[in-house]
Parts: structure tokens; sequence; C-alpha cells
């Protein structure tokens, strides 16, 4: 046991460590603007007074450490100061679209995982057979196409062509789950499709690496029925490569949701942080890309704790 | 000469098809202006005609047609996306191949570097830098080069030092051989399949990532004429598909031309890296 809390231990550290650089990163941002951002913002004619009360409001007159320290604070406490473009609170502004990009990605996971797994444990026990064939053709569409030939292909079909979705996904804070849910399917359904095949083929290959171990054919030989060899034998091994497989998906989700936000008029995160890089709203761009990177790292982080967890081997230290 | 027409005889039709692809993408993108049958950016009819002759896909909001459009497409998104990935591969490919041959604290640092590049997602980082520097194409293909040469740096590092282990290589160091010869007599040639199966995979994410940033409205800017842009710019007709006579039909497809543009060029990239990945095999699942 003490081996394995260890390298968890080890394992948080670095995530920690890399976390603390990313928001250094973000934060040196709004250092590399060029010039003086009072000036760039307010313009050339500005008076000194207005400079200074500019100044006083984005706090730039303390020292860069001073100034890193209490966003950071406020970051963690969910303040992350004003808006550069129209003077507002952010935490006002991404509060809620930052709740519906996670319902969006929430949503997505629910429908992709459980297809994502059980195909791919399907495609690993028929290999060779049509359905793994169709599953790796497939997948070579998943990686070829842009997210948004998916999303306006099937705007198509099933917005426009047959009505049954509707093509905007215009949710607002009084929706009801129902009809929320009605509401996103269409873009619920261009995250599957992008995370799916990807999922169901990493699945299969982490089973099919197993299969070929000499204890599943032992237990094989030993005449036992081969859906136990699979749920018994091979399942609890293959957990920890899948477990990981579904969180490094779910990172990815996070990222591509940005661009079916902007297909579908969605509310979210991802549309406000486009807005905001057009508008170079910096500190918007700086809290939403927080949130991301954030998000995705912890994410990485999960993937390879539970992998750990997972791992029956780390279990009994030899 | 003869042995790589041997190679091509004996390559499958997924390849054949993947080179068909591209040797079509690359004569549009080549002989654009003496295909198209109008100029790029200019506006030459009524706006949102159908698909009928002279304008054979059509013209856009502003009237431009969007057959020539499309073929100078060619040449501005994947020019840009190739500009771009060969200045990844370089900056990636030497530095890892460097750290590798160095080893010490230059392998250590830049080591770091990247995990640390790699820990924020592509398409964030991407978008915190554009916010600084503004949208322009010279700003567009420095961003994703470099934020690319990441997973080049990794490759190139981590074969180039399974490369090293050989004896060869020792007996060359003991020769007295320089760094540069070393890399480039030795490391390079052994290590020019896997980078080769590389450059189409990295090319396929580098256009897409500018495909996706040009939708977004945050990368090549317009009138240039690109895939993604027009895919953005074209978004709103799709409503008005209406399936009663083809030539209304034909406005549902009207983002979906360049978005599968977009889609057949990767599928062709794609279908060649498997193929040349499966010839040097064992090295990708």
């Amino acid at each position: 046991m003490r081996t394995i809390l260890s390298i968890i231990l080890k394992r948080l550290l670095v995530g920690c460590m890399t976390l603390f650089v990313v928001t250094i990163i973000i934060f040196g941002a709004i250092e590399m603007l060029p010039g003086d951002i009072a000036t760039e913002v307010l313009g050339q004619a500005a008076t000194e007074e207005s400079l200074n009360a500019f100044r006083e409001k984005y706090d730039l007159n303390r020292s860069l450490p001073a100034r890193y320290l209490s966003w950071l604070g406020g970051a963690i406490t969910g303040d992350f100061g004003i808006s550069l473009a129209n003077q507002r609170p952010i935490s006002e502004l991404i509060g809620q679209r930052a709740a519906n990009t996670f319902f969006l990605a929430g949503y997505a996971a629910a429908i992709a995982v459980p297809i994502a797994v059980v195909s791919g444990m399907l495609a690993a026990l028929y290999n060779g057979s049509v359905f793994d064939r169709m599953l790796s053709s497939s997948t070579l569409a998943a990686i070829s196409f842009p997210e948004f030939f998916i999303a306006y292909i099937l705007i198509l079909i099933f917005s426009v062509a047959l009505g049954w979705f509707p093509s905007l996904a215009n949710v607002d804070p009084g929706t009801g789950l129902g009809e929320r849910l009605y509401l996103t399917f269409l873009p619920a359904m261009t995250l599957t499709l992008i995370v799916l095949a990807y999922m169901m083929r990493m699945t299969r290959a982490a089973i099919l690496n197993l299969l070929a171990l000499p204890y599943i054919e032992m237990a094989h030989l030993k005449g036992m029925k081969r859906w136990r060899v699979i749920a018994v034998h091979a399942l609890p091994n293959a957990l920890a490569p899948i477990i990981n497989v579904i969180a490094l998906n779910l990172a990815y989700l996070i990222v591509g949701v940005v661009l079916v936000e902007v297909v579908f008029v969605y509310p979210g995160l991802g549309q406000i942080l486009v807005d905001a890089v057009s508008n170079r709203d910096v500190t918007v761009v700086q809290a939403a890309c927080l949130i991301f990177a954030a998000t995705y790292i912890l994410l990485n982080l999960a993937a390879d704790i539970l992998s750990i967890i997972a791992n029956p081997r780390l279990l009994h230290p030899r | 000469m003869n042995e790589i027409l041997y190679t091509l005889r004996g390559a499958p039709v997924s390849a054949w098809s993947g080179i068909a692809i591209i040797g079509l993408y690359a004569i549009l993108a080549i002989a654009a202006p003496l295909l198209a049958p109008y100029p790029e950016a200019a506006s030459v009819g009524a706006q949102y005609q159908p698909w009928a002759a002279p304008h054979y896909l059509g013209t856009d909001a502003l009237g431009r047609d969007v057959l020539s459009r499309l073929i100078y497409g060619a040449r501005n998104t994947v020019g840009i996306a190739l500009a771009t990935t060969a200045l990844a591969f370089l900056l990636g490919a030497t530095m890892g191949l460097l750290a590798a041959t160095l080893g010490g604290w230059f392998d250590a640092i830049s080591a770091r570097v990247v995990d640390v590049l790699m820990a924020i997602p592509a398409l964030i980082f991407a978008l915190l830098i554009l916010t600084i520097t503004g949208t322009s194409v010279l700003a567009l293909i420095f961003v994703i080069a470099i934020l690319d040469s990441t997973r080049v740096y990794r490759l190139s590092r981590a074969v180039a030092q399974g490369i090293l282990t050989m004896d060869y290589i020792e007996v060359a160091r003991m020769r007295g051989e320089g760094l540069w010869w070393l890399i480039r007599k030795e490391v390079l040639p052994n290590a020019a399949a896997p980078l080769i199966a590389e450059f189409g995979l990295r090319f396929c994410f580098v256009f897409l990532f500018i495909s996706a940033l040009s939708f977004l409205g945050l990368g090549i800017q317009p009138p240039t004429a690109d895939w993604g842009g027009m895919v953005r710019e074209s978004a709103k007709l799709i409503g008005f598909a209406d399936f009663s006579t083809w030539q209304t039909a034909t406005f549902g497809l009207a983002p979906l031309l360049p978005a599968g543009a977009i889609a057949l060029l990767t599928i062709g990239v794609n279908l060649i890296v498997d193929w040349v990945l499966h010839m040097s095999s064992g090295l990708k699942e």
C-alpha cells in the first residue's frame, strides 16, 4: 500500500506544479500586450486622471508578483476581476456559461462513454469481423472530419430536412432539464461522434493487448466460457487502460466544445472565449482559458491517478 | 527511382486513392488561376445564386463565385498549413534531435518546457496568444508551428534516443565525428520513416486546426478565400434549404462543400500515412 500512496502523492504534486506554472503563463499573457494597457484601452487622448483611475480599477499600480497573487486568490474563490471591454465583473459574465459548457460536455460524455466501452469490447471479441472493420473505418472519418463538418451534416439531416431537433441551442437559466436535453441534443451528438471512435478504438486496443497474454489462453484451455474469461479474467486488468481512455477523451471534449458551441450558438464558455479573443478582451480570455486549462489538467491528473489505483499489480508490492 | 516505383506498385487501393486525392488538390492549388472561372475576391454576379451556369456552385453573400473560391481555397488553406507544418518540423525535429544527442541540461530544460506547453490544450493556448498578437497570417503560422513543434520534439527525441544506443553511433563518436555530422549522417537517415509519417499526421492536425480557427473568425481573414472561413460565411444558408426542388436544396450544401473539401484532403493524407506506417510497421499501432 505504501508504494501506491507515494506514487499517487508524487503524481498529485506534479499535477499541482503544472497547474501553478500554467496559471503563471496565463497571467503573464496580459503583461505581453504591447504598450501600456491603460493607454491601449482608453486611447492616446486619455487624460492623466482617467488613466490613473483606470490603473486603480484594474490594480495596475502594484508590482507584478503582488498582482499575480491577488489574481490567483480571486480566481480560486471565483472572482476573476473586471472585463476590459464592458467593465462588468467577469464572474457575472461567465458563471452561468461555464455551467452550460460543463452540462453539454457531461451530456455528451454520458452518451459516448457507455457506447464506446461496450462496442470497443465487442470489436475486440469479434476481432476481424465486419463490425470490427466498420469500426476502424469510422475512426478514419472521425480523425479526418472537422468538428463543424459533422455538426452541419447533423443540422442538415435532423433539423432542416426532418425538422426533429432545433439547429440553434437556445437555452437560458430558466430552461427545464427535459427541454434542455432536447435543445442540446444535436450539439451533444456532434461531440459524441467526435470522441466515440477514438474511445472505441482505444478500448479495443487495450482489450486486444490483454487477450494475447498467456493467462487468458490458460483460462480458455481450462474450458472456461468465453464471456467468463472476458468478464472475470480480462476486465479487471483492462480497467486501468479503459479508465485512462475515458478521462483523456473527457479532457478532449472540454476543448472540442468550443467549436460546437459556436456552430449551435450555444451560450457557453467557448462562445464567450471566442468573442473575447476577437475583441482582445484580455481579462475575460484569461478567465476562460484558466477554466478550460485547469479542467483539462485536472482530468488528465484524474486519469493518471485512477489508472494507478485500478492497476492490480501496484496493490500487491513484491 | 526503380525502388520507389516498385514500392508504389505494391501499394494497396487505399494508399492509391490517397495519392489520387492529394494529386488532385495539388493540381487545384498550383493551377488555381488557370482553373478558376472567376477571380478569388471579386463580386461577379447577384448574391445567393443557385447552382446553375455560369456559376456552377452558386454565389455567396457578396456575389462571389463559390467554385472559384473553393479552388483558390486549396491554394490558401493548404499552402498556409504546409508552411506551418514545415516550420513546426524544422523547429521540433532540430530541438528533439539536439536534445537527444547533446543530453544533459539542454535535454532536461527543453523537455520540461515542452511538458508545460503540452499541459495546456493547443486550441486554448492558441486563443490566448492570438489575443495578444492579434489575428494575422504570420502570427497564425508562428503560433501554431510553435505549439505543434512540441509533438514533433517528443517523437524525434524518442526515436533519436533509440538510435543513439546503437553501436555504429558509438563507433562514429570514437572516430571523433562532430555533432552535426552525427545527426545528419547517422541519426536522420535512420529516423526518416517515422518522421515522414509524423509529417503527414501533423499536417492533418495543423490543417484542421487552422480551418477551425478560420471558422471561428480568428484565422485567415477575408477576403482571402479559405475553406474554414467559407463555412463560417455560408453557415446561415443551411436554414434556407428547401427540398422541394434540387436547386433550392443546394443551399443546405453551402457550408458542407468547403467543410467536405477539408475532410477529403485529411482522409487522403491519413490513407497514405497508414500505408507508410504499415510499411515501416511496429512503430505505431
